[in-house]
């Protein structure tokens, strides 16, 4: 398997007033495509500052991240903006739908930006829509779906731009258990499909539902394993 | 800005938050609306002024003596000096080119003035054919003075508007009468009006030349009074009328034996001088309106940008999700700013459309002195549109700004 994401090295810090606050203290590690990797930790572990590098939100201050050959350095806000666009879909805990658009606008939103015409934008969101089974729910603004559903259009809407990577954080967070599941469930099976996602949680059990975990404290990797999958279609009637 | 799909991102924000938007027009509206209204007004007063001065000619130079206060070539102060007829004949034949029309006036004093058996307490002035252009008058009736009238010394009389109309009771045909002027049969020849109006109809003309013969004048004139030739320009017709007038001066002063620095013996007024005077002022109070005006469209334009700020704050995780999914920082600023001239750009119009109905309604009703149909012209309400989407783009922008430069990691973070 071609390898999809390598850190070398990264390092990032925080100045707290006088005081720098040292958050990634020389990470290391390569995701291969189709991985899909829990990265785990308390609060204040690194493991969100890791996403927010990955997702090009942040940047590091040494270190190496190479996206599928890509090296990701020197990025203006134009630049990081188009590989966003490009190679990274986000999950987020609280959904971050826009709340006066339809599940079908919030989904057709990233096409939008890759500059695609109205109509293949429509079709290819609905098509998205009908893969995580809201394709009813289209004409729907967010607050008249579920926490679930909510969650269901967040994934679409990161598949949509057919991204390299899928970051998910906390997508269970706000989501009771058997939501949860449902969810996991989902994004097991968009794994399935050969797609390469990172998912940042703090719970266990969602944790072994990937097949691989990071365990992340005070800003270095404290252990590296591969799991055997829990499937979440066990749990799920 | 041709991009359709960004004017529909834009609707579709304008539809879901319709009182923000309301509200957000609401202020830039009523700033046009004051621009417009206190501009119409400007021009309404200076439409006003114009009427005034249509009264009489506004070109006009008036002469009157009065006696001197200098001694001057052995001559003692306090003499008084009266014009003679030979001063308008001189003057006439020396600014022949630099005036128009001419007139010397004799006021006819000590006269009973009777129509029939009815008096007539109106004044009596012998005056030349030009004086109908001098003072603005135009014919209701018959004829003004003319050449021959002045050559034959006729005993004729022109009547104004309002005089017709207090004397004539019966009906009669006022043509066909005749006014006693100290037991003098004057035949009327005709009825002038004013522009000006009523308190300028308060006069009875006649020839000059009957009015020093028959009332004793000898050749004394009370004033001289002229029109200057037109010029090309406002600014050349003040220069022309201020040397022509200082020319005239030097030339009576000398033909009177006066003190050249002598300002009370012979005096003059020129209208121009005196236009020049008001126009200044209402360029003044434009451009205190435009001010005025400008400044309220500031106030409006601050109100836009608050509100376009809070928009911003409102929809900072929209524009952190956005940004998440790819938006470029231009395409932010793009947005924000499209919106917000496009917004100014609306409620602007509705506020122009509604001022200039509102001075099209009720501009020519208003008549007040110094103040006549308040308007706006095409190139005024041109330029406030222009002022308008300037505004809209300087409204916006800081607020786009600030939206473009949204940190997406702190926006999405969850309160």
């Amino acid at each position: 398997m071609p390898t999809m994401i390598e850190i070398k090295d990264l390092h990032k810090s925080y100045q707290m007033g006088s005081n720098a606050l040292h958050v990634l203290k020389g990470l290391n590690f390569n995701v291969e495509e189709g991985e899909l990797v829990a990265i785990m930790g308390s609060s204040g572990s690194g493991k969100s500052t890791l996403l927010n590098i990955l997702g090009m939100l942040d940047v590091s201050d040494s270190g190496e991240y190479i996206l599928d050959g890509v090296p990701i350095k020197n990025l203006n806000e134009t630049k990081a903006a188009q590989y966003r666009n490009k190679f990274l879909g986000f999950i987020f805990q609280s959904f971050n739908l826009i709340n006066y658009k339809t599940a079908l606008e919030n989904v057709a939103l990233p096409l939008y930006y890759q500059g695609m015409g109205r109509k293949v934008r429509q079709e290819k969101a609905l098509k998205y829509l009908e893969q995580v089974g809201l394709k009813e729910w289209s004409h729907h603004l967010p607050n008249e779906l579920s926490g679930g559903q909510k969650q269901r259009v967040a994934i679409a809407r990161a598949m949509v731009g057919e991204p390299k990577v899928l970051l998910a954080d906390e997508l269970t967070g706000a989501l009771d258990s058997i939501t949860s599941y449902e969810v996991m469930e989902l994004l097991q099976k968009i794994n399935d499909q050969g797609n390469t996602i990172l998912v940042v949680t703090h719970e266990d059990d969602i944790a072994h539902m990937c097949k691989r975990i990071v365990h992340l404290r005070d800003g270095i990797i404290v252990k590296d394993e591969k799991i055997k999958q829990v499937r979440a279609s066990e749990y799920v009637q | 800005m041709f991009d359709l799909e960004r004017w529909q991102e834009i609707f579709d924000t304008i539809r879901k938050n319709k009182l923000r938007t309301f509200l957000t027009g609401l202020s830039v509206a009523s700033g046009i609306f004051i621009l417009v209204v206190l501009l119409g007004f400007g021009q309404g007063m200076q439409n006003g002024i114009a009427r005034e001065f249509a009264a009489d000619a506004s070109n006009r130079i008036w002469v009157w003596t009065e006696v001197t206060t200098k001694e001057y070539k052995g001559l003692n102060p306090g003499r008084p000096i009266q014009l003679r007829n030979e001063n308008h004949a001189y003057i006439q034949q020396h600014f022949s080119e630099e005036l128009e029309h001419k007139s010397p006036v004799f006021r006819v004093r000590n006269v009973q003035v009777n129509y029939g058996n009815e008096a007539v307490g109106y004044s009596v002035q012998g005056v030349s054919s030009g004086y109908q252009f001098i003072e603005n008058e135009y014919m209701s009736q018959g004829r003004f003075i003319n050449q021959s009238d002045e050559e034959n010394a006729s005993k004729v009389a022109v009547i104004s508007n309002k005089i017709k109309r207090e004397v004539v009771t019966k009906g009669e045909d006022v043509m066909a009468e005749f006014l006693d002027i100290s037991g003098i049969k004057f035949k009327i020849i005709g009825v002038y009006g004013d522009m000006g109006g009523e308190r300028e109809e308060e006069r009875i003309f006649i020839p000059i030349s009957t009015a020093q013969r028959v009332f004793n004048g000898a050749d004394r004139i009370n004033n001289l009074s002229y029109t200057f030739q037109p010029a090309a320009t406002f600014e050349e017709a003040v220069a022309e009328s201020i040397a022509v007038e200082n020319e005239l001066t030097a030339y009576l002063k000398e033909a009177h034996i006066v003190a050249p620095d002598d300002t009370s013996a012979v005096s003059t007024w020129n209208s121009l001088e005196e236009a020049k005077r008001y126009y200044s002022l209402t360029g003044n109070i434009k451009f205190f309106f435009w001010f005025v005006g400008i400044c309220t469209i500031i106030a409006g334009v601050v109100g836009v940008s608050n509100i376009m700020l809070i928009v911003v704050k409102d929809r900072t995780r929209e524009i952190g999700i956005r940004k998440a999914l790819g938006a470029k920082p231009w395409s932010i600023v793009g947005m924000i700013l499209q919106e917000s001239i496009f917004v100014t750009a609306i409620s602007g119009f509705a506020g122009l459309i509604a001022s200039m109905g509102l001075l099209e309604l009720v501009g020519p009703n208003i008549e007040v002195d110094y103040v006549e149909n308040p308007s706006v012209s095409f190139t005024v309400a041109f330029t406030t549109v222009i002022v308008l989407i300037i505004a809209g783009a300087v409204a916006g922008f800081f607020p786009a700004w600030r939206a473009a430069k949204i940190h997406v990691v702190n926006a999405l973070k969850d309160e």
